[in-house]
């Protein structure tokens, strides 16, 4: 699934849309550039999950973990890791036991991360443009898809005009 | 629980952290006194990773912390009999890299019949500046950057602190590395960054200085996104000119809200730690700013501004002065607020009047 953010603003209701989707054992991997907005995205899913204290970049700690309304969430960072086991020393799965799980850089741990949601974010030709492109992995969204579709369907285009 | 013993300059503390990237042990002796400060850099068993200490992996800490507690021994040259106390990091950090600090330090207090005290790695980053300067003026600010944490704190004495503000995004050094990484220039980040903005112009491009005359909180992720579109647009630009313009925006707002905060609070002396104080501009511009309006300048060395555990040794002799032994019940606590801590302690240190 496609989707374009004009601005700043339809990017934070992408997030917050996402998010209304999640529970307990969802992993989501964001994947984008440096300066995409991958930070940016947590912070309104997170907000929409019901956390107040401010979301922070996890990439030199590697995880945060903050109280939501009803859920945990689990901020993870793989910028600083490449290999495989040092990915899996993170234990990604053991933590969506407890809530669901945000990973930056999570395309780097494709391999180690269970069934997940990717969300792949560019830098559009304006500055505040996102690209989006959504992509199930696993079957743990079957049963969810066709009505994520159609929350994002405001957002919704055809290609994928990201770089 | 074991009585307190007494606690003086003869008291002897050993400091244990396996929080963040390095394995580190140290004796202090009357919490500024350091005997040894051991880090896993610095001895042969870290060869066996390739040079690279893996952080987050627990079993590396776990190879690792019984040679690193032998050579601070040996360098201190002190018995395991003389030791009086047992410091631990317990947070914030990952939990399996936590918890072997903590099971070791607690297995060592247990059979040497000592008492063991938790610490905050946050809270023990304060004490890094008494260790170099034990006389120290209070009150001072302190502006704590790393990789992973940008804080601004005020400080009455030891023990006694509150945060005044933190980032609201990426921390200041985790913006370094990045755009050192984006530009190119080199790794680690800080230090390549450092390197090439000797070389250029820091006024070639005036990137924003965000939230600069707005409270105590920080941001530099529009920062660091205002740098990599400046470069995509600007493909012929020289990297030393951008490293040089990037590092003066962060320096600029760095040390704006830290003499603030001095003139604010009344602080008598402007402390840095972390990390991102090894930066030489960073450095010469506090020094010169706080000076110049009559501040006690206190610049730690960069042995003691990095990860090390004579500040948890400091940090652990100043809570059993002040509040005693924690229980060897205790345990790893991944997300330990720096608040949360501020507020017991303030509370437990009467007669400072700090609103």
């Amino acid at each position: 699934m496609y989707l374009h953010a004009d601005n700043l603003d339809d990017t934070a209701d992408i997030a917050r849309v996402i998010a209304r989707f999640l529970r307990t054992g969802d992993i989501v991997v964001l994947a984008g550039e440096m300066g995409s907005g991958k930070t940016a995205f947590t912070k309104s899913a997170a907000a929409a999950l019901g956390v107040t204290e401010s979301v922070t970049s996890p990439t030199f700690n590697l995880v945060h973990t903050y109280a939501g309304d009803a859920i945990k969430v689990h901020h993870v960072d793989l910028y600083r890791l490449s290999r495989t086991d040092e990915i899996e020393d993170l234990t990604i799965d053991e933590l969506a036991r407890s809530g669901v799980v945000l990973v930056e850089w999570g395309d780097v741990g494709d391999d180690v991360i269970g069934d997940h949601l990717e969300v792949r974010v560019a830098v559009g030709e304006d500055d505040d443009e996102r690209d989006f492109a959504l992509r199930p992995v696993g079957r743990r969204w079957d049963a969810r898809w066709e009505k994520l579709r159609g929350a994002l369907a405001g957002h919704m285009v055809d290609d994928w005009s990201g770089l | 629980m074991i009585p307190p013993p007494r606690v003086d300059e003869s008291t002897v503390v050993l400091g244990i952290e396996t929080s963040c990237d390095e394995t580190a042990a140290s004796i202090v002796m009357g919490g500024t006194d350091v005997l040894s400060s051991v880090v896993s850099s610095q001895i042969d068993a870290h060869a066996k990773f390739g040079g690279v200490v893996p952080e987050i992996a627990s079993r590396a800490h776990l190879e690792l912390i019984r040679p690193v507690i032998n050579e601070a021994l040996d360098t201190a040259g002190v018995d395991p009999e003389r030791i009086d106390a047992v410091a631990v990091t317990i947070g914030p950090g990952l939990i399996g890299a936590l918890l072997v600090g903590v099971a070791v330090a607690k297995a060592t207090a247990f059979a040497l019949d000592r008492p063991l005290v938790a610490v905050n790695h946050l809270e023990a980053h304060l004490y890094a500046a008494l260790l170099d300067d034990p006389n120290l003026e209070f009150p001072a600010v302190v502006l704590l950057v790393s990789g992973g944490n940008t804080l601004l704190l005020s400080m009455d004495a030891p023990g006694s602190y509150h945060l005044l503000g933190a980032t609201i995004d990426d921390a200041a050094g985790e913006a370094f590395d990045k755009i050192a990484r984006f530009l190119n220039i080199g790794y680690p980040g800080g230090p390549a960054i450092d390197r090439a903005a000797r070389r250029g112009n820091p006024r070639s491009v005036d990137f924003p200085r965000a939230m600069l005359h707005d409270g105590y909180d920080f941001s530099f992720s529009g920062l660091k996104t205002a740098v990599m579109n400046h470069v995509r647009k600007n493909s012929d630009v020289a990297s030393d000119d951008v490293a040089a313009s990037f590092e003066a925006a962060v320096v600029d707002v760095l040390a704006t809200k830290l003499m603030r905060a001095a003139r604010d609070t009344g602080a008598r002396s402007v402390v840095l730690g972390g990390g991102v104080a090894a930066n030489t501009l960073l450095r010469s511009e506090v020094d010169r700013l706080a000076r110049a309006e009559g501040f006690r300048v206190a610049l730690p060395s960069r042995a003691m501004c990095t990860d090390n555990a004579a500040m948890i040794a400091a940090a652990g002799w100043y809570r059993l002065r002040d509040h005693g032994p924690s229980g060897l019940e205790i345990g790893a606590v991944p997300n330990l607020a720096l608040v949360a801590d501020t507020v017991r302690t303030n509370r437990a240190a009467p007669g400072r009047d700090h609103r």
